[in-house]
């Protein structure tokens, strides 16, 4: 019988989140993913597990994760998801950087989130493998890298184990309603599900979804891409970023892992494959020989990509939908979903439950778009590293 | 379309092979006994093995063992060693220095 409690659709790091914690409550719950485990954003991403620079609205979830589900994760699973919370620098090379570190100092403060603005003699003598062409620093000693191979896959795992029955290859076309409810998922390949509650966490897939119960949310898709390196003696713990718009992390295996977009994605590539090509990854190797000049010799082994759905305001939509009960969605995380990830399954698993969010994600409602407002924050968003 | 797979499809039990110590993936170190127990634990696709272990991760990208981690996840899932997808051969081709591969962007 294709029925449960719950049915969740994506099995990226949300989707597998949800259903670890739901199994953990004993409710029964169905994944259906279209591709393979974990191969959209949450196998792609570089690991930042962030609460600095991230928007007002969204800063609640990414705190909870860091301070009530990270610590703790790998123990949990019984799966090293190497998480590590050794701080976040993010170079700025002049006072307009300066300036935006200075608003995320005030921002992260209103928060309780202690973030200082590094000049460049302290530059020079704590971070000594970071070039004279970075004149000033964010630093936020809060933040984090994890593997988010491992995060993603450990929640399979062991959700998998406890009963989460989990269907790859089953892509989801739309959505039926019974008496008013969110109850039957039809697949391309013409199976029905049907369950009591419905979890929507499939990224960008999630849109035509959403339209078949008649929603339409803001989003578009954008190419991003990583490169990862051979691995070397160990440099630094800490995540890095740059002004120049890269970020990554020396992982605990000792390579590389550094992503950017090159900012001609959306009018270069074509939209339907994740396709690498030598525009990012030159633009991030360049970035990084003139910020980082100690990894200039280290040889890229292999390079990606990946989908970003970005909301109108690049922040995440999380939450339920009261035209349609019975349906909670997390969809356009906008670039920065793994660092909350494990959070946003948590409390979507919650709700799913009939239990409230345990932090306020009101503000993170589908509807909220207003044009006219968020103009200036759509195109900001694209300074400074903000997607990782 | 990808083929349709029921995770919770019974594939048997774990039983210990006499040379599951063999080294498949030399760059990474990984054993033939723990990319079959990797299967055991769900992940029934080359991909997410490589990804939750790391054979055919290190610096010469599976060009040497690929083919053998296909085939022994093949064997537990008992397919044939052609139903199980090959990983994406992602570039570059050669490993290449940051320092070069940066001079790219002046074609952008
Ligand atoms: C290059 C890159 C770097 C990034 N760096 C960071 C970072 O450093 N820190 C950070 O916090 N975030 C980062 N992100 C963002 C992060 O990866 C994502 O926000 C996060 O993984 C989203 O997880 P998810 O579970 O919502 O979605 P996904 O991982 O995208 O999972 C959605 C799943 O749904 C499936 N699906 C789609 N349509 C359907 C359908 N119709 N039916 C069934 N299944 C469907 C997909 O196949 C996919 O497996 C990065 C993203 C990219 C691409």
């Amino acid at each position: 019988m294709n029925t449960s409690d719950v049915l969740i659709i994506g099995a990226g790091v949300v989707g597998c989140a949800a259903a670890y914690y739901l199994r953990k409550n004993g409710v029964s719950v169905t994944v259906l993913e279209s591709d393979m485990i974990g191969n959209g954003g949450s196998s792609r991403n570089g690991g930042g597990v962030r609460i600095s620079g991230r928007d007002p609205r969204e800063l609640g979830i990414c705190a909870y994760g860091v301070k009530n589900i990270w610590p703790t994760l790998s123990e949990e699973l019984g799966i090293d998801v190497e998480y590590r919370q050794k701080g976040y620098l993010v170079c700025g090379y002049d006072d307009s950087h300066k300036r935006l570190i200075k608003d995320r100092i005030n921002t992260a403060a209103k928060f309780g989130i202690k973030m200082e603005l590094k000049e460049e003699e302290e530059i020079r003598s704590l971070y000594p493998y970071v070039s004279e062409h970075v004149t000033c620093a964010g630093w936020t000693p809060s933040d984090g890298v994890a593997n988010p191979l491992k995060t993603t896959l450990g929640y399979y795992i062991r959700a998998r184990e406890n009963g989460a029955r989990f269907i790859t290859g089953e892509k989801v076309l739309c959505i039926e309603k019974i008496k008013g409810r969110a109850r039957k998922v039809i697949t391309e390949s013409g199976n029905v599900y049907e369950a009591e509650s419905i979890i929507l966490a499939c990224g960008y897939g999630g849109r035509k979804i959403l339209n078949s119960v008649g929603i339409e949310v803001l989003m578009q898709k954008k190419l991003e891409e990583v490169i990862v390196t051979e691995p070397a003696p160990r440099l630094f713990d800490h995540m890095i970023g740059g002004m120049s718009g890269f970020y990554g992390q020396q992982t605990e295996h000792g390579s590389f892992v550094l992503g950017s977009s090159c900012g001609r994605e959306t009018y270069l590539f074509n939209k339907s494959n994740t396709v690498s090509t030598y525009s990012a990854p030159s633009f991030i190797c360049d970035s990084i020989g003139v910020d980082i000049p100690a990894l200039k010799k280290l040889k890229v082994i292999r390079t990606w990509s990946g989908w970003i759905d970005r909301s109108y305001d690049a922040v995440p939509i999380i939450g339920n939908i009261e035209e349609v009960p019975g349906l909670f969605v997390s969809i356009a995380s906008s670039g920065h979903g793994f660092g909350p990830g494990p959070a946003v399954g948590f409390i979507l698993s919650e709700l799913a439950q009939g239990r409230p969010s345990p932090v306020d994600i009101s503000k993170l409602h589908y509807d909220r778009f207003d044009y006219v407002k968020y103009q200036d924050r759509y195109f900001v968003s694209d300074v400074g590293g903000s997607f990782s | 379309m990808s083929k349709i797979i029921d995770r919770s499809a019974d594939i048997g039990e774990f039983v210990p092979e006499k040379d599951d110590d063999i080294l498949v993936c030399r760059c990474e170190e990984i054993t033939k006994g723990e990319i079959r127990k990797a299967v055991h634990m769900g992940l029934y696709t080359m991909t997410e093995v490589k990804r939750f272990l790391r054979p055919t991760m290190g610096l010469c990208q599976g060009q040497i063992c690929g083919e053998n981690v296909r085939r022994i996840i093949a064997k537990e899932l008992k397919e044939p060693i052609e139903a199980l997808k090959e990983t994406t051969a992602r570039p570059p081709v050669r490993p290449i220095e940051m320092e070069v591969f940066g001079n790219e962007v002046e074609k952008l």
